[in-house]
């Protein structure tokens, strides 16, 4: 060993953190504290007593743990270091996600009391500000989407979608057509979302399949559409990054027997400024702020939602919004017809603030270059991936995709009998995370890459190096693949309990109750 | 002026235009156009989005953001006794550490491998929860409160095929309406008036019917009051086959009996309480509890991360319980739905929770008793104000200033020259006052100087 140091090999040699952490009630020593509480003043204290009503009074205090501070804190950091968040991760894998970079001054810009400090329902003229960034933010998307009015009360793209399907009722109640228009159209390749909020909301869901070119002939759609029909709820360019040039025909189908048309927006990171709900003729759509617009996705939420409708159907959006009135910002309550709160208060306040600073370091022409620069990301990767031996890219063949690309292992595994998911937990080896596609598995063995905007050259030839690799593995040397993952932060996970109602475990009072043998076992260590 | 046409957006690495070139050149198209080949050009966007001018460096950026946020003053400097669904509580400096970790804040899907941490934290949440609710399964948080108790809704009438609810607490408006129009197709609510603020056994009796899915009882109640008849109320329920719901905080159960102990079959409620800032409202995440058992356990629409063993001896893995429930495997055919929801927030809330202790969780509530009686005492003491009964208020009571002569927006606004909020009002002359750990002895005695002085105001 000496210097010089030889060249780094074309693969990363990487472990992720291994703590071998305990459940955190296994570090509670009795006695031991995280923080403490401001205590009642001695004034009070003398005169007022803090017994609860004897029938309420909990008798025995939660069997939390008890910590010291430092504790807590080593714990949770480690248990940090055990998770891989985008920031430290070509996080490419997680296709119809839109995982980019999430910009550290916007989480800076909002960790200040003059905005996690404030109560909802202050004095307005104190929480001016707050109010003016949710009414540019919904101004803003306004015109990304080409629609009338916004509101962004949900949290997330899913309870997005909700309301947009709550406003689709309304709206058919509102004019008398609410009992017989009860079907509400989707295609299998937008997200299952459309058709779960629909069902929930009482529809009955008609789902259409692709042809050859990757979506439903415009025929289809013409055999299911009815006086019953309530609404299209679609997502475009579809989960496999296809673009369906006609969106505006099938749209147009929808209106002429009456219905709405719902746009799913969740997939909106390559057309930004190149076209909109408004052009295809859409009633709603919805935005996924902690998608397209770069707030943090939070290890699942919270994200933050935009509901964006047409004029005709703004009296049903969610109350209240704001409004502009001269130079002051005001909340409007007083919307008979609204489908009342989807959500607390006004919406997931941090979010609406990240997503308006990323649009207001980028403006239009930096949409637009977002959006082309995850395009060209994406068809780089499409044209790199269909070279790897066993890969494929269904459907459209020899047609560009938009955002994103639902590529088939079904090559590899007929040839090697490795599945998608065998691969995806063999690229965990490597520091990469990569999810195959929403069940059920319309492609066979299916990988959804979506490259953003965020990642560089080099970072998309990483991934790719690394699928190259286990894809030559799989052929070469398929036991390392079906043992993986091997630099994890644990070994491979039994499933069988997870579906088991005797054996799983939830909690860990149930994993104690289950398995006395464990309590038995620490009580004879102590 | 710098010459920026070669250099790239510090987001957009790849926006350099020789990269851009090179790699269009790979491809082998001649520009980024031939990838909306499938765009019809009459749903092309014609010229430029209508946006606001950009500020594209971080200092100019900051410095707009920021000067449009400065325009709102915090809690913190003014005196404020707001509640009504978003609560100012105390949260400690670690909660606020660990959910800024870049790890946690920017992770969103990946598996129990390279997610581990995400899993385990959310596990030990719900296991933290459990501990404070006394019921065995807890869900990873959805949206919100609202959402917990529409989904709770929605479940007792998958549970048992009835199509009634009967309300028999006062419910947070803002709640009410969600939940009434998320089950509108599917289920009828009858409301049963509270008499002195507990729900009315009788009234409960009366409309108890076979089509009766379930009573939903809050505690504590919009207006802060404990109920003390929970046991009874299940019995009712019991007998009638019907179940029982109970919406409650989690800050109050230091000290308050689970209502699973008094015969809940689902508890809901929002976490906010637990270390979470009130972000204008824009912190909230929703818990559902129920106990282990499959008929309820499979109604739940959202994740549940459970433990696993893993091929090395002594090493806790983890992975979603019971998944084929879920929209993600089944779409319309799984239960309601779920998603992206409020994970951070559940991680924030278990944090808070294993920081508290058992000990922090009891004082906490003994502090926010204390003081709450504390203000309603005192209050009570003002000519001119009536104070609702205050032996089994939790953090809330109300004002009512009839005969001050002064409504409830009035007080509100003299008190607002003041730099103070004194309360949400919840009808002409009736004031929501909300006390928690956070309002002192010195605040609540600078409130009763306030109170006193605005009631008497010309």
């Amino acid at each position: 060993m000496a210097l010089p140091i030889a060249p780094k090999p074309l693969l990363r040699r990487f472990h992720q953190a291994r703590w071998d952490e305990p459940v955190i009630f296994e570090l509670s020593v009795p006695g031991e504290r995280g923080v403490l509480v401001s205590e009642i003043e001695v004034e009070i204290g003398k005169s007022i007593s803090t017994e609860l009503h004897p029938v309420i009074a909990r008798k025995v205090a939660p069997a939390l743990p008890q910590m010291g501070q430092m504790k807590v804190l080593k714990h949770y950091l480690r248990l940090s270091q055990e998770n891989l968040g985008a920031d430290l991760n070509v996080d490419i894998g997680q296709g119809t996600c839109t995982m980019k970079y999430s910009p550290k001054v916007n989480d800076l810009i909002i960790r200040r009391a003059e905005l996690f400090d404030l109560h909802p329902l202050q004095d307005p003229d104190k929480s001016q500000g707050a109010l003016e960034i949710i009414w540019r933010t919904q101004e803003i998307l306004a015109e990304v989407s080409g629609l009338d009015a916004v509101s962004l009360q949900t949290s997330s793209g899913s309870a997005a979608i909700w309301a947009n399907v709550a406003m689709i009722r309304a709206y058919f109640q509102s004019i008398g057509e609410g009992d017989i228009r009860d079907e509400i159209v989707t295609t299998i390749f937008s997200h299952p979302s459309n058709a779960a909020t629909a069902k929930a909301a009482g529809y009955k869901i008609i789902t259409l399949h692709p042809d050859e070119n990757g979506y439903p002939n415009i025929e289809e759609y013409k055999k299911v559409i009815s006086h019953r029909t309530a609404a299209l709820m679609i997502t475009n360019p579809e989960d496999t990054g296809i673009f369906n040039p006609h969106i505006k025909e099938i749209v147009e189908l929808f209106h002429s027997v009456g219905a709405l048309a719902s746009y799913d927006q969740a997939n909106a990171n390559g057309i930004l400024g190149i076209t909109r709900a408004k052009e295809a003729g859409f009633d709603l759509c919805h935005f996924n702020l902690h998608k397209t617009f770069s707030t943090p996705h939070a290890c699942g939420g919270p994200g933050a939602g935009a509901s964006c409708v047409t004029a005709k159907l703004e009296k049903f959006l969610p109350s209240p919004i704001i409004v502009k009135q001269g130079e002051r910002f005001i909340l409007d309550d007083d919307r008979p017809s609204s489908i009342g709160k989807v959500a607390p208060f006004y919406g997931v306040l941090p979010n609406i603030v990240r997503a308006y600073s990323w649009i207001m370091n980028l403006g239009a022409k930096g949409l637009r270059e977002v959006a082309e620069v995850a395009v060209l990301n994406n068809n780089y990767l499409l044209k790199n991936m269909i070279q790897i031996k066993g890969a494929t890219a269904p459907y459209a063949p020899n047609r560009p995709r938009v955002e994103q690309v639902r590529y088939s292992w079904n090559e590899l595994f007929e040839k090697t009998g490795i599945t998608t998911e065998e691969i995806g937990l063999r690229a965990l080896d490597f520091g990469l995370h990569y999810w195959t596609s929403h069940h059920p598995f319309i492609v066979p063995q299916p990988l959804t890459l979506e490259p953003t905007e965020a990642y560089s050259r080099e970072e998309l030839d990483e991934y790719l190096n690394v699928l190259r690799h286990i894809a030559k593995e799989a052929v070469d040397n398929p036991e390392i693949i079906r043992t993986a993952p091997h630099n994890q932060t644990v070994h491979q996970t039994a499933h069988e309990d997870f579906d088991n109602p005797e054996r799983w475990a939830i909690t860990w009072r149930a994993y104690l109750r289950k398995y006395p043998e464990v309590s038995k076992r620490k009580r004879a260590k102590s | 002026m710098a010459d920026r046409s070669k250099s790239a957006h510090p987001y957009i690495p790849n926006s350099n235009p020789d990269v851009k070139k090179a790699m269009l050149d790979y491809i082998g198209v001649d520009s980024i156009e031939a990838f909306y080949s499938d765009i019809p050009k009459n749903l092309r966007v014609q010229g430029e989005l209508n946006l606001p001018d950009p500020f594209l460096n971080e200092q100019d950026l900051v410095r707009h953001v920021v000067g449009i946020l400065n325009k709102n003053t915090p809690q913190g400097e003014m005196l404020s006794f707001l509640g009504a669904g978003t609560y100012n509580h105390f949260v400690p400096a670690v909660v606020d550490e660990v959910i800024n970790r870049s790890e946690f804040l920017t992770a969103y899907a990946g598996d129990p491998y390279e997610d581990h941490g995400r899993f385990q934290a959310l596990f030990e949440y719900e296991s933290m929860m459990a501990e404070l609710v006394n019921m065995d399964v807890v869900n990873v948080p959805t949206y919100d409160g609202m959402q917990a108790a529409a989904t709770s809704m929605a479940m007792a009438e998958r549970i048992t095929g009835r199509n009634k609810i009967l309300v028999a607490s006062r419910i947070n408006p803002d709640k009410l309406s969600k939940v009434l129009n998320y089950n509108q197709m599917k289920l009828e609510f009858v409301f049963i008036n509270e008499i002195d603020g507990q729900p009315d056994l009788a009234g409960i009796e009366k409309h108890l019917d076979s089509s009766c899915a379930a009573i939903w009882v809050e505690t504590p109640n919009y207006l802060g009051t404990l109920c003390t008849k929970i046991q009874a109320i299940s019995e009712i329920a019991k007998r009638n086959d019907s179940l029982l719901i109970v919406g409650t905080d989690p800050i109050v159960l230091g000290i308050l009996e689970s209502p699973a102990d008094q015969g809940a079959d689902i508890i809901h409620g929002d976490i906010q309480s637990l270390g979470i800032h009130c972000w204008f409202g824009g912190g909230h995440g929703g818990f559902i509890a129920v106990h282990d058992d499959t008929k309820f356990v499979m109604e739940l629409p959202s994740r549940l991360f459970g433990m696993e063993s893993t091929s090395v001896e002594g090493e806790y893995g983890f992975g979603d319980v019971a998944y084929e429930r879920t929209s993600f495997a089944l779409r319309e055919e799984g239960k309601e739905w779920v998603g992206t929801a409020a994970a951070l927030w559940g991680i924030a809330a278990g944090v808070y929770l294993a920081l508290m202790g058992a000990d922090g969780m009891v004082e906490v509530g003994q502090t926010i008793i204390a003081r709450t009686r504390y203000a309603a005492k005192k209050l009570g003491t003002i000519s001119g104000l009536k104070i609702s009964d205050s032996a089994l208020q939790f953090r809330e009571f109300v004002v009512d200033s009839t005969e001050s002569g002064k409504n409830a927006k009035e007080l509100i606004a003299l008190a607002r020259k003041r730099n103070a909020e004194i309360g949400v009002p919840i009808s002409e002359y009736e004031l929501l006052v909300c006390v928690t750990e956070m309002n002192t002895q010195r605040d609540i005695d600078q409130l009763f100087d306030l109170m006193s002085e605005i009631v008497r105001a010309k």
